[in-house]
């Protein structure tokens, strides 16, 4: 293989039999070889920790505070859930393969058919091969090494792909996943679209992508070319439901949470971020005030809040107030500073739903509250819409919990907290509907890059002659007993057996 | 004509009809009672279809699609069920659950050789995960696709399940709609276009497609067993034409004589001399197949490999199980999924020397071993990537509803059977329930020193940490 930009320029053909070759060498199956991997990861996230917080801030203006919190630490202690746990995931899983016995009144329902008894069933999970990451911007460390580290417990080959439009991190990925992995099996393909498009060229044993709707559908039009299985984590308008608090400490807590879910979180450009509230006429003055006198607690100075990425998602996002109609509705904030690509935390109060800020993912530290009459209400404006990434709700009442769980569809659901869920190993990490398929986090990561064999042996010893032909209606019959609950047509039968 | 049907599913499922457990058990057991009333129209349809002894509908359809009915009755109410996980120490306190939920409308493909099991079978999965559904059967199974047009709605909630016939063009007016899911059997060509389609608009995908599947024969085994269990599972098996039949077997050079000859003896003994009189025996399925495969065998370096059989029947559609030896590894028989009653024997040194030749073709859908020795065992199932793999048998592992059914590579993505099936057509939805209490300010900024102090412990699970975070240390000045 020649350099990664001679690579580029033949199309990376090279890269990924290289890949393949490796793989199928079984370097990447060995147990050893992935612990040594998620051994690496860690040193790497301890070693360069302060380099980490320095790409961070240079790309998005990230606070250390903030990158600490959401990408190192969480991460950190991702990793090593897995190195803890790959072997058990790795390991083959039983099945049962009780003889089953098919009738309406047998109340263990077993596994293995008359004709199959007896047998051992298991699960053996095993790598799916050589497969692709592509990473987002907003969380580039995270976004990369979270699933960099499952596909690896799962004993993958890697190429990682980090977004271009965070330059410093993806510089960083470049020089040092090599150092600290084993760079014949893990690999940094660093560039734009073009190299996205000249990847996918090729076949993949799975493809993750992190990114928006509209490359999600390029990349998994180009996979469908291989038939390459593809996960994809896109974005949505992640609504904030708002219940009324009767408590000044709960509402506090609320806004707090709300605060750090939105202008906390990479100024709110993250899939995850509270896109918009959702509360009841009379509460959201009070509301509006709570964030006004907190959202001046805590960002005491600028740099605890990211900056807008580029130009470009600056321009777009002052673009959203370009409409008189949205400009009148801000009751908080609304300045822009471009030199600095920095939006001050804005506020607005029902622009109108037809607008770009009320149908477009904002991704940006604007927030609108809708309110409703009542706030059951929300119940049914979220069902109009597409299924979001995350749903949140601050509320105390355990109906509309029940009611929101049940009645809406989302990635996930978190009540009274926001982002949080990211953290968790426990539970999975994905889309629905329009905000993508395919979940990860713990162990989800590790299956996410895993196939499920299903492994089934027998032995010689037992042998019923009916199951082969030549097939008369004496033979029928023996086999309608052995598939009901029939003991003594199956006695007599099993008598008749060996050959 | 497509979207009218997926615009009243999806008011249908809206208005959140087929969310009831109540409701989708009772689909499942009025599908039961069709299988069971029915058992003679739909041995009769897959006769018509596919000549399809009545034991084989028995066993390989209309037994398995009751079982995997009752299966998912009996499972439903545990499958439906929030599962409870462990909570985080970094949210303490909360308390967190997976709550399984249906996708929305789904569109099933259904596929010719097993039309009537590989319908009912993700349908069951669809139903029980509380989803509206769209069954296109295959149009090259006409008798068994019309049965299905007639039946379903006799039995089934019309106005959240239905049948779509037809065959190019009512598949491409379906597959330019918004589904939550598509669910496909068939190949892998058709099955690219499925999922280019899927992808206009984000749709997930489940394909069931083919491949190769390899039957290594060591010389160690209980022969006559072993190759009665080929012959069944070749010839006896849609005569060939399923996805999980034996493509070719793996044999040592000095083994092989020995194998032809048992092969040859079992193969009367279950299909007589002229098995194209036998009414054991499925035949080709229709006249374009038949000729895809004569003409496999019809160039003379493949002709002349043929050790057995070969005798065909045009007007009838039959093939007789034909045994091949040697045949060369670049000819179509050799490189394509045969899908058909040729069973190629490719010799090799040593019987270790299988595992190589296997992993230098795509990974298929099934790979069978047959032998006692437990090292090769061991070597096959640990590095032999397949869909699923089955020591001295074959096919069986799909009628276990613990194990999953599913490629991998190009055979396919996903895969169903028993809670599997209910997985398929469900999105696990992560829930987190947090309370007021536990309010750590450590997370908030100004991101001070000694915020991020605590931070560091709590994130890492220090319990000193979270005591001090949650005493709200450290104090701030309002």
């Amino acid at each position: 293989m020649g350099s990664l930009a001679e690579e580029r320029a033949l199309g990376y053909g090279g890269l990924v039999s290289d890949l393949r070759e490796v793989y199928e060498s079984g370097r990447t199956k060995d147990l050893e070889w992935r612990q040594s991997q998620l051994r690496g990861l860690l040193r790497l996230l301890r070693e360069k920790e302060e380099e980490i917080f320095d790409v961070l801030c240079e790309d998005l203006g990230k606070h250390r505070g903030e990158s600490f919190r959401d990408e190192v630490g969480s991460l950190a202690k991702s990793v090593e859930d897995k190195l803890q746990n790959f072997k058990k995931w790795a390991a083959p899983e039983k099945a049962s393969s009780l003889l089953r016995l098919i009738d309406s009144d047998c109340s263990q329902p077993a596994a293995t058919p008359l004709v199959a008894f007896p047998a051992t069933a298991f699960v053996m999970p095993e790598p799916l091969g050589v497969v692709l990451i592509f990473s987002c911007w907003n969380l580039p460390i995270g976004l990369t090494l979270e699933p960099l580290s499952g596909a690896l417990a799962a004993g993958n080959a890697v190429v990682v792909k980090p977004s271009e439009l965070a330059p410093s991190t993806a510089a960083f990925l470049a020089a040092n996943l090599p150092k600290y992995l084993d760079s014949k099996a893990v690999k940094v393909v660093e560039g734009g679209p073009d190299v996205g498009e000249k990847l996918m060229e090729h076949r993949w044993d799975k493809v993750l992508f992190t990114g928006s709707s509209r490359v999600g559908r390029l990349i998994m039009t180009k996979a469908a070319k291989h038939l390459t299985p593809v996960a994809l984590e896109l974005g949505s308008k992640c609504p904030c439901i708002v219940d009324w608090l009767d408590s000044n400490r709960d509402s506090q807590v609320a806004v707090n949470r709300i605060i750090a879910a939105k202008w906390g979180t990479c100024a709110g450009q993250a899939c995850i971020a509270i896109d918009y509230v959702l509360v009841e006429e009379e509460f959201a003055p009070i509301l509006i005030e709570l964030f006004k006198s907190t959202l001046k607690r805590f960002f005491t100075k600028p740099e605890f809040m990211a900056r807008i990425l580029n130009k470009k998602h600056f321009q777009r996002l002052n673009d959203l107030l370009d409409d008189p109609k949205v400009a009148s509705t801000v009751v908080h904030g609304g300045y822009f500073n471009a030199k600095t690509l920095s939006i001050e935390p804005t506020i607005l109060l029902n622009p109108p739903l037809d607008s770009d800020i009320m149908t477009e993912e904002i991704f940006g530290p604007l927030l609108p509250i809708i309110t409703v009459k009542k706030i059951e209400d929300s119940i049914k404006f979220l069902k109009s819409r597409p299924k979001p990434l995350a749903i949140y709700g601050f509320t105390r009442n355990e109906k509309l919990k029940r009611r929101i769980i049940e009645e809406t569809s989302s990635g996930s659901v978190t009540f009274n907290d926001a982002i949080v869920q990211y953290g968790m190993d426990s539970i999975p990490f994905g889309g629905v509907g329009a905000s993508g398929f395919g979940q990860y986090h713990g162990k989800y990561s590790f299956e996410m890059f895993s196939h499920k064999k299903a492994v089934l042996k027998r032995s010689f010893l037992i042998e019923f002659m009916f199951r082969y032909p030549p097939w008369d209606d004496s033979k029928i019959g023996l086999l309608r007993h052995a598939f009901r609950y029939d003991y003594i047509s199956l006695f007599l039968a099993l008598l008749g057996l060996r050959r | 004509m497509a979207e009218a049907v997926v615009r009243e599913l999806r008011a249908s499922f809206t208005a959140g009809r087929t969310r009831p457990v109540e409701w989708r058990a009772a689909q499942l057991t009025a599908l039961v009672r069709m299988i069971e009333e029915k058992e003679a129209d739909i041995s009769a349809a897959l006769q018509a279809d596919l000549a399809k002894p009545h034991m084989e509908s028995y066993l390989h359809e209309i037994s398995l699609a009751k079982a995997s009915c009752k299966f998912s009755l009996k499972g439903m109410k545990s499958w439906t069920k929030p599962e409870k996980v462990p909570s985080a120490i970094t949210t303490f306190p909360s308390t967190a659950q997976i709550v399984p939920e249906p996708l929305g409308v789904v569109l099933i493909i259904s596929a010719w050789n097993y039309p009537f099991l590989l319908s009912i079978d993700p349908v069951i999965g669809a139903i029980a995960a509380g989803n509206a559904v769209v069954l296109k059967p295959s149009e090259i199974a006409p008798a068994t696709s019309s049965l299905f047009a007639k039946l379903l709605p006799e039995y089934v909630d019309n106005s959240c399940i239905k049948v779509v016939e037809g065959g190019v063009d009512e598949t491409t007016d379906l597959l330019e709609q918004k589904w939550d899911k598509i669910f496909y059997t068939g190949n892998g060509t058709i099955g690219r276009i499925v999922m280019a389609a899927a992808a206009k608009h984000l749709t997930p995908v489940a394909l069931e497609l083919g491949g190769k599947c390899p039957v290594i024969v060591d010389s160690d085994v209980d022969l006559h067993v072993a190759v009665k269990r080929i012959v069944v599972g070749k010839w006896g098996c849609n005569n060939g034409q399923a996805c999980i039949a034996p493509d070719y077997i793996i044999t040592t050079k000095s083994f092989a004589p020995e194998l032809v000859d048992s092969l040859k003896r079992v193969i009367k003994r279950f299909y007589g001399e002229d098995p194209l009189q036998s009414a054991d025996m499925s035949r080709i399925v229709n006249s374009k197949h038949f000729n895809r495969l004569t003409s496999l065998v019809e160039d003379k370096k493949v002709a002349d490999k043929i050790v057995y059989g070969g005798q065909t029947d045009e007007k009838q559609l039959k093939i007789a199980p034909t045994l091949l030896l040697d045949v060369p590894l670049d000819t179509a028989l050799m490189t394509g999924e045969i899908f058909g009653p040729y069973l190629p024997i490719v010799t090799v040194e040593k019987i270790e020397d299988s595992i190589d030749f296997i992993n230098s073709k795509t990974k298929p859908l099934a790979a069978y071993l047959f032998t006692k020795n437990k090292k090769l065992q061991d070597n096959f199932v640990t590095n032999v990537p397949a869909g699923g793999m089955l020591v001295n048998d074959v096919a069986l592992h799909l009628t276990n509803p613990h194990l999953p059914f599913g490629g991998v590579g190009e055979s396919g993505m996903g895969s169903y059977h028993g809670k599997f099936s209910f997985d398929c057509f469900t999105h696990k939805k992560a829930v987190l329930i947090r309370g007021f209490g536990g309010e750590a300010t450590a997370r908030y900024p100004p991101y001070t020193q000694e915020k991020q102090k605590i931070l560091r412990g709590l994130i890492n699970g220090s319990f000193i940490a979270l005591i001090l975070a949650l005493l709200g240390f450290p104090r701030e000045k309002r």
